[in-house]
């Protein structure tokens, strides 16, 4: 594991991390069958820090390698390559990193009172001294996230979807984490109860002095919650920028073609002929740029060569030659 | 009791596609009867796309499964009558709903890959639809097969009629599920959620899709979804569900705009803009009711701002406020 300490101002940096895994035939067949082996590259060569206090996501489609981000910097899975840094928490610590998982239904022991669940990572590490000190601390934090004191009692199937989350939250505050880790947090959950949890994580934020690593596909809940936001395709990181710099002036084309795409609630598209095209297989990417076969722009460079994450402003980043070249040759970003 | 729902003027002689009057679906159990649908009627015009909408558990899937003549068993409708395309559908036996099951109507699901046989063709299962619902020769049946894959967008039809269910990818078999819904022609069309299992860009292309058909074949489309934003950009009018009762319907912009139940009003409040960024979401506190548990009067009363002592002691009806329907006592004289 090359996951190194370090005492630096962002809270995370992480800087040219791939993660290939082995998705090979089982021996047998492979040496019957004479098949190669085969590895898909989930997550490569990508680059982020996560400034202390703020909340930084990835959006990108299923498949894009946004949850191996998640579980990379949680150390769920180990790098293939890069380095994974956590800057100084409190009393000169490491940061502390935890993780909120999407469904609130297969994240809870269904055998264990709510109780225990959130008491038991107060008891692996021993953060209280007697069991009372440590009742009270669960207490406490079921109050933090909106529910009763005699909640710790019951089951997790007492509890409602949001409620269920709140639970997760409760659990992932218990060992009094600076870095939480939230896989698509409200993804499983109705938008009325989005709202409710969203406002929690907010508040949250505001009182403990959180830092987020945010990761989902709704570009709404997103927008809501970030401070800056990262766009990943197939992989690898196509655009990085703060929100509003994203949302008002996307560069990439596939973060146009998100944008484009989302369905708008103020102002529906309701005659706009979709764009065409779908996701490739990770197992078979394109050549040079991932998203050249479905770009409205793509030159001829960009079947050959993948462009890198270069600056087009103060703080964003973009991985295209067509934006690239735009910004260098005429402020005025290219229409799609 | 419940009006029906205008249709619009300009296809008020045409037969309704769908004609849902005063239905309610009862599940007997052990501990009493639930009543999962509760005095529903709603109407869809050939070529109208009417979005069902509502949260987990508010009865909008069960709606549908009535119609289709599909409520697992012990569900069953207690009241009310179902017509489609004129025809009286809830009476049927199961043999003879067999055969407007599919030729009348038809289905999309949301997970195209368990909605396809995986051992058969999807050129297979094409023509076995058409010729069960129609006297066409094979050759007949395949000349409309590969008609059909071309309406819903598939490149290559011929060659894809030779593939199985696991050689397209999400988008595409979701495509191919529709063609199957098609394929006899019918007058209605139940889509659950056809769109929850895919990407944003895919969605975007599904949904452009249904609105071609509907325009070009007439077809009448009953979307069922829990997405806002989708029915903001596909459907024409809209039922808002709670607690399996319709609380708001009226057309599309009216209802998102200005919608008059307290109920729409929070549910489209806590959707995250796209457009402006709020610190706090405006939130619905507490979660929709269990069955067993429903609130007397107005469902919704316990979470509404507005409830009066009127909101608990009597449900009020459907009635035309404004551009919408809407079932509250607020706009009906008063809570008191």
């Amino acid at each position: 594991m090359n996951v190194v300490l370090e005492d630096t101002a962002p809270a995370l940096s992480v800087s040219h991390v791939s993660k290939v895994f082995d998705v090979s035939a089982p021996w047998l067949n492979r040496v019957i069958e004479r098949r190669p082996k085969l590895y898909v590259e989930a997550v490569s060569d990508i680059s982020f820090t996560v400034e202390k206090g703020t909340c930084f996501s990835i959006v990108g489609e299923s498949g894009c390698g946004k949850s191996t981000v998640a579980r990379l910097v949680t150390g769920l899975y180990a790098t293939t390559n890069g380095d994974i840094r956590f800057g100084t928490g409190a009393k000169g610590r490491p940061i502390k990193v935890q993780m909120i998982f999407q469904d609130p239904h297969s994240s809870l022991n269904p055998r264990w009172r709510v109780g225990d669940i959130i008491a038991e990572p107060i008891r692996e590490m021993k953060l209280r001294d007697t069991e009372k000190e440590t009742l009270d601390r669960v207490r406490e934090l079921l109050e933090t996230v909106g529910l009763g004191a005699d909640d710790a009692l019951k089951y997790p199937h007492e509890f409602s979807g949001g409620q269920r989350q709140r639970i997760s939250i409760a659990r992932a505050l218990a060992s009094e984490p600076e870095l939480l880790v939230c896989d698509e947090p409200t993804s499983a959950l109705d938008v009325s109860v989005q709202a409710q949890i969203l406002n929690l994580m907010r508040r949250l934020q505001d009182e403990l002095g959180l830092t987020y690593l945010f990761i989902s596909h709704d570009l709404s809940v997103v927008r809501h919650m970030s401070n800056h936001i990262a766009v990943m395709y197939l992989g690898r990181i196509v655009e990085q920028a703060p929100v509003e710099e994203l949302f008002t002036n996307p560069q990439h084309p596939y973060s146009k073609l998100l944008l484009a795409t989302i369905p708008d609630i103020e102002n529906p598209k309701r005659r706009v002929e979709a764009q065409a095209g779908e996701p490739p297989s990770p197992l078979n990417p394109p050549s040079g740029c991932a998203f050249h076969p479905r770009c409205p722009v793509a030159l001829s460079k960009c079947s050959q060569s993948a462009p890198d994450l270069c600056p087009v402003s103060p703080e964003g980043k973009v991985a295209c030659f067509v934006a690239q070249a735009a910004e260098t040759a005429d402020p005025v970003p290219v229409a799609l | 009791m419940v009006q029906p729902i205008p249709v619009p003027e300009d296809s008020i002689n045409a037969t309704p596609a769908l004609d849902v009057q005063g239905l309610s679906v009862e599940f007997p159990t052990r501990r009493g009867v639930l009543t999962a649908i509760d005095d529903v009627s709603m109407q869809i015009a050939p070529g109208e796309i009417l979005g069902v909408v509502g949260e987990s558990g508010a009865g909008k899937s069960i709606t549908g499964l009535a119609v289709l003549g599909l409520l697992e068993h012990p569900g069953r409708i207690a009241q009310g009558a179902i017509h489609v395309g004129g025809r009286r559908v809830d009476t049927l036996s199961e043999a003879e709903l067999t055969k407007v099951r599919g030729r009348e109507m038809g289905a999309i699901f949301q997970d195209p890959l368990t909605a396809l046989n995986p051992l058969f063709t999807v050129g297979k299962q094409l023509v076995e639809t058409i010729r069960l619902h129609t006297p066409l020769s094979k050759a007949q049946a395949e000349e409309r097969a590969l008609e059909l894959l071309r309406s819903v967008g598939i490149p290559a039809p011929e060659e894809r009629l030779r593939q199985y269910p696991h050689q397209f990818s999400g988008g595409m078999r979701q495509r191919v599920v529709i063609a199957l819904a098609l394929a006899a022609g019918p007058r209605l069309i139940i889509a659950d959620e056809p769109t929850t299992a895919l990407d944003v860009s895919i969605q975007a292309q599904i949904t452009a899709l249904l609105r071609k058909l509907c325009d070009e074949t007439g077809v009448g489309i009953m979307l069922v979804t829990h997405d806002m934003g989708v029915i903001a950009e596909t459907a024409d009018r809209v039922c808002v569900m709670y607690s399996g009762r319709v609380v708001e319907s009226g057309p599309v912009s009216d209802v998102i705009h200005n919608p008059q139940h307290p109920y729409t009003k929070g549910l489209m409040a806590a959707i995250p803009s796209l457009h402006d960024r709020v610190e706090v979401l405006s939130q619905i506190d507490g979660s929709m009711p269990r069955l067993n548990a429903r609130p007397s009067g107005c469902a919704f009363h316990p979470r509404c701002p507005y409830a009066g002592a009127k909101c608990a002691a009597q449900k009020p009806p459907l009635q035309q406020v404004g551009s919408t329907r809407a079932a509250c006592w607020l706009q009906q004289g008063g809570t008191e």
